[in-house]
């Protein structure tokens, strides 16, 4: 009898059931940023970019990556935090930890109000009220200029020290190492969130809406819980911003700011939280180098790789890359 | 002692089409109640209105003494009343094992647990196992759903359903699409279940329906048709024309 | 007063008619494939920009560029659609928004690379300039033109629909795509034809609408929103719930800008709220 040598293609294995630990590329993953204090030494400034980003695009991929919430208003929750912050200090408040609470907090009350609004409907209205709330704000900003500074932004505060020690200082150091602690801390917990009970049920929100109220589960309560703990991240990040740049810009709250982030998360890859950290990288570097040279040019290249992402490459970096591993892994068994 | 269940006057109409129309019909406890008719009675939208997919025209909806009529889908299943889905209705990238276990969280109201993950809930995973061996899923526990062959899938959806511990369980074509063959291993299922759960189920083929039910009702046109033992329709000369067909002999 | 008043009255339907133009095709597609495109602006933008073209490289009158325009419009419409929309449709909604989205990108930063980023303006010809008195009130000659337009087109589409076997099929499409399949329809033709034409329409829109909301590269962003909304608000389903959103969009949209500035950009976005809240699958949709 022939033995037939046959390729069996066997689906990837399935992950087992999340257990919290971290394992070995996480741990390496989290040197980088700690390196990258000592080995960038004039980028400190930069990094801090990097960081905020990073942590506004981990808010968003929990409503959009594991609720599939689509969102194209993130930001407005961003912008509430800068403002929040910057105004408290601006009005004697610069004390850092306590000003960015309060700015999450602000974050949370509107995102609180407003997922009411969201989570009611299907993905066209999820699309259109989040836009709308993004809008509404940003024109709300530009006409409480003299709150706010308008387009011209707000700026004219300076911040305490950090915990009474570390001033803010022109070369970001202090801003930087306070970002990766603000990000280090809100992605633990995030973690958490995605690896509990409470994380499952919203990935199976994502795969099977309709069917969730069939077992028990009420869509509209998770739904509204994940919403307002994803705003206040989002208003934590634009705290930060305010805080470390000591100057908010009206374009925190602007549509740009919203879509940058989707974006981040598509070239990193939905749904994973550290895709959101990858793809946050490599959006902020691209930008810093290819806008530079030429803005038209940014944009067109940016909607291409949008485009042949969305059409060839759909779990972005992270998702090729463990696909990539998968196979290496199949084939040498 | 109320009945399981009780429905008084239930009617759906959506615009001028009424699916279903002035259905009073009582589910005794403990009871194998099947749910026949010709494609497009009405019966699916039955179960809609039951399960509060659907929010009823008119009519009166009773879980045990409970009025219903107004509440939640997911309130309802907490109450003791579930259903399973003639279309399988699952959780494409949830593996088999995720799904369960997060229908027993939902059910022991650790769903919104955030602080945990989710390989500590060892109660809730057990108990998942225990659901899944009863079903001869446990093979599949690490498959996405998605890749699961399309038998397997609706014991999956079957095994969603008992995570929830329901008193009342609703099965809509539970066999749909399955040959006869392996429905065996379906029916086998179907039979193991406990004694005092309430079961109500929709279904085309008649052998599963004969060898099970200990009720029939009869749904045409969106009415109660005729309704009575699976002996008493057998020989109702309407509902053979109406719907059986003069050849079959039971 | 009053005058005034019709005459910002009928500057509100003159720039509803002109969404409508433009979303209509949206709305139809939208309902038959469940496709979310937030490309459909660009299209408007395209027929723009080549009626620009046509009038001043190439010296044609203003009227002659409208079918230029929709014929390309139409065109560019079904290449895309064939190539880049189809093996979308079953990739979900968020896959959707983000494929077009990078389009839209595309489009702004072409159209900026090839015309420059600022707002071109138009010379209309001479008999459709000016004012028409009527009631007391004065009507601009291109806006009553505008309107005049889109009723005809209207009214046509509506025949078309009711009336022709195609017509038929795009119905059967829009209520059940899979059942319209099952009964021998060429859906994917369909729907290819509908692409088409609903391009088409978005380019006579933005052709005509140059006067009206002005053409620059961020045209597909800037009122992506309004489009949007008017496919929201009407119910993605056929064509009298996208005209009615569509009117009551420009008017409050027009009249709030007049009467109360400050709060202009409000009005839409506080009207939409409130009709989403109370017509959550539109104003004649049907739940998905």
């Amino acid at each position: 009898m022939k033995q037939v040598a046959a390729r069996i293609f066997l689906p990837p294995p399935a992950p087992p059931l999340p257990d919290g630990r971290w394992n070995r590329y996480e741990i390496v993953f989290w040197l980088l940023p700690i390196a990258g204090f000592f080995v960038f030494p004039g980028y400190h400034v930069f990094g801090s970019q990097i960081i905020i980003a990073a942590l506004f695009a981990v808010s968003l991929d929990l409503i959009l990556g594991y609720a599939r919430i689509i969102s194209l208003g993130h930001a407005a929750y961003f912008g509430i935090g800068a403002y929040t912050a910057a105004l408290l200090a601006k009005n004697g408040w610069n004390e850092s930890i306590s000003g960015l609470i309060l700015a999450g907090a602000a974050a949370a009350i509107l995102g609180f109000l407003t997922s009411f609004l969201v989570v009611r409907g299907q993905d066209l209205t999820r699309l259109m009220v989040t836009l709308g709330i993004g809008i509404m704000l940003y024109e709300a900003a530009n006409r409480a200029s003299s709150i706010t500074g308008g387009v011209d932004g707000l700026g004219g505060y300076t911040m305490a020290r950090l915990l009474g020690i570390f001033p803010f200082d022109l070369g970001g150091d202090t801003a930087y190492v306070y970002s990766v602690a603000v990000l280090a801390a809100l992605f633990w917990i995030s973690r958490r969130i995605v690896n509990s009970p409470f994380g499952l049920s919203l990935r199976g929100i994502r795969e099977g809406e309709q069917r969730m109220p069939a077992i028990g589960a009420s869509v509209t309560r998770k739904l509204v819980v994940i919403y307002t703990g994803a705003s206040a991240m989002a208003g934590l990040a634009g705290g930060l911003l305010a805080q470390t740049t000591q100057f908010v810009s009206i374009e925190t709250l602007g549509i740009n700011r919203s879509a940058d982030a989707v974006i981040m998360l598509i070239i990193g890859g939905t749904g994973r939280l550290y895709g959101a950290l990858v793809g946050a990288g490599v959006f902020m570097i691209l930008q810093n180098y290819l806008a530079g040279i030429n803005p038209v040019y940014w944009q067109f290249w940016l909607g291409l790789l949008l485009v042949l992402v969305v059409l060839f490459a759909r779990g972005g970096l992270l998702g090729g890359l463990t696909t990539l591993i998968q196979r290496l892994g199949q084939r040498s068994s | 002692m109320s009945a399981a269940l009780r429905t008084e006057h239930l009617t759906k109409a959506f615009g001028p089409f009424v699916a279903n129309s002035d259905i009073t019909v009582t589910i005794e406890n403990g009871a194998r109640h099947a749910l026949i008719g010709p494609n497009g009675a009405g019966k699916t939208t039955f179960i809609n209105l039951l399960t509060g997919y659907l929010r009823p025209t008119s009519g009166e909806i009773y879980l045990g003494p409970q009025p219903v009529t107004g509440l939640s889908q997911h309130a309802r299943v907490k109450m003791g009343m579930t259903r399973t889905f003639q279309i399988t209705s699952l959780f494409p990238g949830l593996t088999v094992l995720e799904s369960v276990v997060m229908a027993v969280c939902e059910r022991t109201d650790r769903g919104g647990a955030w602080w945990r993950a989710t390989a500590a809930e060892t109660s809730a995973i057990d108990e998942a196992r225990a659901i899944l061996a009863t079903l001869h899923l446990e093979h599949c526990a690490g498959i996405v759903a998605r890749n699961l062959p399309y038998g397997r899938q609706r014991l999956l959806e079957i095994a969603l359903a008992l995570a929830t511990r329901p008193t009342l369980l609703l099965l809509d074509e539970p066999a749909a699409g399955i040959p006869s063959a392996e429905g065996a291993e379906l029916l086998g299922v179907i039979s193991g279940l406990p004694r005092d759960m309430t079961i109500v189920f929709i279904e085309h083929d008649m052998n599963l329906v004969f060898r099970f039910a200990e009720r029939i009702t009869v749904l045409v046109r969106g009415t109660v048709f005729a309704e009575g033992t699976p002996e008493e329709i057998a020989v109702d000369r309407e509902v053979k024309e109406v719907y059986l067909g003069e050849s079959l002999n039971v | 007063m009053l005058t005034s008043f019709l005459g910002v009255l009928f500057d509100g339907i003159a720039s509803g008619c002109l969404l409508f133009l433009i979303s209509v095709g949206l709305s139809v597609t939208m309902g038959m494939m469940n496709f979310l495109n937030l490309a459909h602006g660009a299209f408007a933008m395209l027929g723009g920009y080549l009626c620009l073209m046509a009038m001043t490289r190439y010296g044609a009158p203003f009227l002659a560029t409208l079918p230029l325009a929709m014929a390309a419009c139409g065109i560019v419409g079904a290449l895309f659609e064939r190539l880049l929309f189809r093996p979308m449709y079953r990739a979900g909604h968020l896959n959707q928004v983000l494929l077009t989205f990078g389009l839209v990108l595309m489009s702004i930063a072409a159209a900026t690379f090839v015309w420059g980023p600022e707002q071109q303006p138009i010379r209309l010809p001479p008999f459709l300039t000016g004012q028409v008195k009527a009631f007391g009130a004065e009507f601009g000659t291109y806006r009553l033109f505008l309107v005049a337009l889109v009723v005809v087109l209207t009214l046509l589409m509506v025949f078309f629909v009711e009336n022709t076997r195609f017509g038929a099929q795009v119905r059967a499409a829009v209520d059940n795509s899979q059942a319209s399949e099952g009964l021998g329809i060429n859906v994917d033709r369909v729907f290819s034809v509908t692409f088409a034409l609903g391009s088409a329409l978005a380019g006579l829109g933005g052709a005509l609408g140059i006067d009206v909301l002005g053409l620059d590269p961020t045209f597909p962003l800037k009122y992506l929103v309004y489009f949007l909304l008017v496919v929201t608000v009407g119910g993605a389903r056929g064509i009298k719930g996208p005209l009615l959103a569509a009117l009551i969009l420009g008017v409050f949209d027009i009249v709030g800008k007049y009467y109360v500035p400050e709060v202009g950009a409000f009005i839409i976005y506080a009207v939409m709220v409130a009709l989403l809240l109370a017509f959550p699958s539109g104003l004649f949709g049907r739940r998905t």
